[in-house]
């Protein structure tokens, strides 16, 4: 399986197709400590993402674009799509992630040092953002566990595949952790210990994203 | 060298409203709100503050940014990345939103630099900390008042009374301490650098109330002159 643009293509795909399918359940948990915007957001933004990818694809048939599609160039059209089209906090935030993650994967397909590099630059994004640290209730505290299993995986020999699959796996596990925690940033911290007992949204959509991520290297190329 | 400002809320009637009220005190310093959703609501638009910060960077010099709260600032800070050329003009000054808009604007309209446009925004939230009895910049960076100039510097203080009803209010404030920019002295009233509109704002001067006006370096006579007569003139308001 080569991560390719192609790869990159179904992974926003499936995201869409993912956070639409659990719009409400992500609306829950944001309404619980949020204000319960985060699914419908997502959603929004995502299908914006699908929508510009269809346009292009359906240039790229009509005019045989010259030139190879490049992953960076997929997750970089994410980015501004999703600052134009998600709002809030998330639209900033996820779009300086793709942003972060475009700018080491201009090539054609990426290895597993891309990954992981691409996953750092990701959360590096978010945490310039954000800045926010783990242990906070935020996304951040799915994105460093997910980054860490994803160089443990690498270090280990793992290819691109037991890579993402490792990221997501610690994605979700981070998520869940943050049930207890109570939140410090963000909107949620003005729940203060009232937070606690909550998993954090933007911790669930990154485990969401990132399994996405897994869920496209299965997938067969349209 | 024109700077402009771009000012960024989470609500369009806020930025509106703010580029409304500093525009009054500095008419000749363009500045471009941009807030909420563009279908109405509070939040930030990436495409609205992006097209702002461009509209802003292509009729100036450079671009000084203000944004207020929750996702403003996450929302300027990735317009600036996602754009590297335009990131290159604009500077994001964080400040009190209000006060720091009103005192950039007035640094802008003196013929500051982006730099001290930045600056004012910064010294803006300093004011505060004088009203609660904090040491403030002007106090560490005031010189003392006892005539002990440099060598052939020349130091004139003269008094002028406030005429106008309202006394020194936005408006004549702004008015004064632009003068003071034209004028390029170094010029205190009643102790205050009279540069910032607001430190003339906090002294709360009302009609009837003698200034003291002590002005600093080369031409301070006419300088000096320059300020009492229109502090005595009552800003048109008298």
């Amino acid at each position: 399986m080569t991560l390719d643009a192609d790869w990159a293509e179904r992974w926003i795909r499936r995201t869409a197709d993912t956070v639409a399918g659990r719009r409400d359940e992500l609306t829950e948990l944001d309404r619980q400590i949020g204000d319960g915007d985060h699914g419908e957001n997502l959603v929004r933004g995502f299908r914006a993402v699908v929508a510009k990818l269809d346009a292009r694809d359906g240039q790229d048939g009509a005019t045989e674009a010259a030139g190879p599609r490049l992953v960076g160039d997929v997750l970089k059209l994410t980015a501004t799509t999703l600052m134009s089209t998600v709002g809030g906090a998330s639209g900033p935030l996820y779009g300086t992630a793709f942003l972060r993650a475009a700018k080491v994967t201009g090539r054609e397909s990426i290895d597993t040092r891309a990954v992981v590099a691409m996953l750092e630059s990701a959360l590096e994004g978010i945490t310039v953002r954000g800045k926010a640290t783990p242990g906070e209730k935020t996304m951040v505290d799915a994105w460093t566990p997910a980054v860490d299993a994803a160089a443990q995986a690498a270090s280990e020999g793992g290819d691109e595949a037991a890579v993402l699959r490792a990221a997501a796996a610690a994605a979700a596990a981070g998520a869940t952790a943050t049930i207890p925690l109570v939140a410090t940033k963000g909107r949620a911290s003005y729940l203060g210990e009232r937070s606690a007992g909550h998993e954090d949204p933007g911790a669930r959509s990154t485990a969401l994203l990132l399994g996405a991520a897994v869920e496209a290297l299965a997938e067969r190329s349209a | 060298m024109s700077v402009a400002i771009v000012l960024v809320s989470h609500s369009a009637a806020v930025a509106q409203g703010l580029a409304e009220l500093a525009g009054q005190m500095a008419p000749d310093v363009m500045l471009v709100p941009a807030g909420g959703l563009p279908g109405g609501g509070l939040g930030s638009s990436f495409d609205d503050v992006a097209a702002a910060l461009r509209k802003a960077a292509e009729a100036s010099d450079a671009v000084v940014v203000l944004a207020d709260l929750g996702s403003s600032v996450l929302t300027v800070e990735s317009a600036l990345e996602v754009d590297e050329e335009l990131a290159a003009s604009v500077v994001h000054a964080p400040g009190p939103f209000v006060e720091g808009a009103v005192a950039a604007a007035v640094a802008a309209h003196g013929g500051a630099d982006a730099d001290g446009v930045a600056a004012a925004v910064r010294d803006a939230g300093l004011t505060f900390a004088a009203a609660a009895g904090a040491p403030s910049s002007s106090d560490t960076t005031s010189r003392p008042d006892d005539g002990a100039a440099a060598d052939g510097e020349d130091v004139v203080t003269t008094t002028a009374t406030l005429r106008n009803p309202l006394g020194l209010h936005a408006r004549p404030a702004a008015l004064v301490s632009r003068k003071v920019a034209e004028l390029g002295a170094s010029v205190q009233v009643d102790g205050v650098d009279a540069s910032s509109v607001l430190q003339l704002m906090a002294l709360g001067a009302t009609q009837g109330r003698e200034l003291t006006i002590t002005v600093r370096g080369p031409g301070a006579a006419s300088a000096a002159r320059t300020l009492a007569e229109m502090i005595g003139s009552g800003f048109g308001e008298a």
